[in-house]
């Protein structure tokens, strides 16, 4: 019955567990090291991390990342420095969420969040600026109406980064090495790769 | 005229007044909105099914469990755009779907779907017409079907459609055949074209009425109805008529919004009315028990047992279709066409021959015992000669070169 045998194949398949799941309603927890939208962070007292030094738009193989630096003014500094990222825009048309920037960035001011369900209705939309990139007073990235955000898509936005030692060497391994951010502290690091 | 009419249902026997007619009316409404809603539901139950057979969830969105999401796809297809090509004959371009659509429906006339019921006074069958040639109007109907697909894909004036619609009509002429045949092979048994009348040939009275369905004394009838039905609806495995990595879409390449939805209506439509009649001509019609706790004029007997009884056969004969649809490749056009020519068509005159026999046989009073096997016997021989008779592939490749 070789030719039937089909029959059989898809009526066993009904009452096994479906593969899809309910995508728009629920989202499949993404990994650590998600590549999505960035975010600005900020430190703990509220300060920006970003000093404007453009080494994220100098990376940028996209050429999409658009800085231009400040003097901090002295009796109102935006930043802990000397400088701040004065204007700071991304575009979402043009980015490949390498992370390069990520790497690049000397004070972890910018780091990807989870999210990757954009969808702009004009292209201005779609051009991020310093306003909806910087996280919000408790450290968490500014919805947009066109964005889809659920569960914890905005929890580990940088967590994971330079847990481990560039050069390799096992001792640091699990060490965190970064500054407080707004809303969350010192994050964790990233499970350990021996673990 | 009227002892015509009245030979059909009770509701027309006496002096035909205002109520009589607002009954049809109100009957005919009843039958188009349960059409309509069936096709709804059937494209649904088939999403999702299918979608079950292959491990995923299926619409889920518009309405509960996605119920709605047929309708959402038709109000969509409503306001969207129509275009026609240059080069098509517009007259017959725009005619083409409502033909195909309006056989579809009165197809749907004939069919039993309860039992006799009173209403305001007057006595009535659930059932839109019961014409005396009954089965033949519904071989008419789909005869008549074919010319919407025809006239469609010659009417859109573009290459595609003109060869999905010349497939169209070699298959269906072809099946068109072996459906007919295997219809005879159950009405040489039933004696009648009425649809009522052969829905109360197979009434419930009890668990060995099964054996006077006649999917028992006819099952071979009932097996080449199935098959050949499939294929006179262009449902797969034999969607050839609509075969897109060959065809584009078909007869329908050049049709757009509405009149698009149109045919996938009617040929959906088409498949709940050739399962309808499986039901009525195989498996009992509206027959099966009623609930013994309630007594045999209850409205819930007379009403809605029968209905029930016979949505749920169509429902198992359109889950039988669903699971076609999702288990079987389609076929080439050589398998088609020797399927139908060389195995159905062959299978349905032999099987109208032994039934006949048999039925003569019993008539006249021969001994049955003798005249099965030598029918039987016959039957098997025949077919082997015609077997023989046919030439051999590689003889045919031969003479090809």
């Amino acid at each position: 019955m070789g030719r039937f045998s089909g029959f059989g194949v898809t009526l066993k398949q009904m009452f096994k567990p479906r593969v899809t799941g309910d995508y728009p309603t629920t989202k499949r927890p993404k990994p650590d090291r998600f590549h999505g939208r960035h975010v600005l962070n900020r430190y703990e007292d509220g300060m920006e991390k970003c000093i404007g030094c453009e080494l994220c738009a100098g990376v940028c193989p996209a050429k999409c990342i658009y800085v231009r630096g400040a003097d901090n003014p002295p009796d109102a500094p935006v930043s802990p420095g000397e400088r701040y990222g004065f204007v700071y825009e991304i575009n979402y048309l043009r980015c490949i969420h390498c992370d390069m920037c990520v790497e690049a960035c000397p004070t972890e001011a910018i780091t990807e969040s989870k999210l990757f369900e954009f969808s702009f209705e004009n292209r201005a939309d779609a051009i991020y600026t310093k306003a909806e990139l910087l996280v919000d007073d408790e450290g968490r990235a500014r919805r947009q109406p066109w964005e889809l955000w659920l569960g914890d898509e905005d929890d580990r936005t940088s967590g994971w980064m330079r847990a481990t030692s560039p050069a390799g060497d096992a001792d640091y391994e699990g060490r965190v090495n970064w500054s407080g951010e707004l809303g969350f502290g010192v994050r964790d690091p990233e499970q350990g790769q021996s673990a | 005229m009227n002892a015509l009419l009245a030979a059909g249902d009770p509701l027309l026997d006496g002096r035909i007044d205002l109520t009589v007619v607002l009954i049809v009316i109100g009957k005919t409404v009843a039958i188009f909105a349960f059409l309509l809603v069936a096709v709804m539901f059937y494209v649904w139950f088939m999403r999702k099914v299918i979608a079950d057979m292959q491990n995923r969830v299926g619409p889920d969105t518009a309405g509960p469990w996605g119920l709605l999401q047929t309708l959402a796809d038709g109000i969509k297809l409503f306001f969207k755009e129509q275009s026609v090509p240059d080069t098509a004959d517009r007259r017959v371009f725009f005619l083409a779907p409502y033909i195909s659509l309006m056989t579809a429906f009165l197809a749907f006339a004939i069919i039993p779907i309860g039992g006799k019921v009173s209403i305001a006074g007057h006595w009535t069958y659930i059932q839109l017409a019961d014409l005396p040639i009954g089965i033949l109007f519904l071989l008419m109907m789909s005869g008549l079907g074919l010319y919407g697909v025809m006239l469609a894909g010659w009417a859109s004036g573009s290459k595609y459609p003109l060869l999905g619609s010349v497939r169209a009509s070699a298959q269906l002429l072809s099946y068109e055949a072996a459906f007919g045949l295997a219809i005879v092979g159950v009405l040489l048994q039933t004696r009648t074209l009425s649809t009522r009348a052969i829905a109360e040939q197979q009434s419930w009275t009890g668990i060995t009425s099964l054996g006077r369905w006649y999917v028992i004394p006819a099952f071979i009838a009932f097996v080449i109805y199935i098959i050949s039905a499939v294929a006179e609806t262009n449902h797969p495995p034999f969607d050839l008529v609509e075969a897109e990595q060959e065809l584009v879409g078909g007869f329908h390449t050049e049709y757009t919004g509405i009149r698009f939805a149109i045919f996938f209506l009617a040929e959906f439509m088409n498949l709940i009315t050739m399962s309808a009649i499986a039901v009525t001509l195989f498996l009992g019609g509206p027959s099966g028990p009623s609930l013994g706790f309630l007594s045999a004029d209850n409205p819930v007997n007379t009403w809605l047992m029968p209905i029930f009884w016979f949505v749920a056969k169509l429902l198992a004969l359109l889950f039988g279709t669903v699971w076609i649809r999702a288990s079987l490749p389609r076929l080439r056009y050589d398998q088609l066409m020797d399927l139908g020519w060389k195995w159905l068509i062959e299978l349905a005159f032999l099987w109208i021959m032994v039934s006949g026999t048999i039925i003569v046989g019993r008539d006249q009073g021969w001994n049955l015992f003798l005249v099965v096997p030598a029918t039987v016997l016959g039957a098997v021989a025949v077919l082997g000669l015609l077997r023989l008779s046919m030439p051999k592939r590689s003889e045919f490749v031969e003479e090809m070169r």
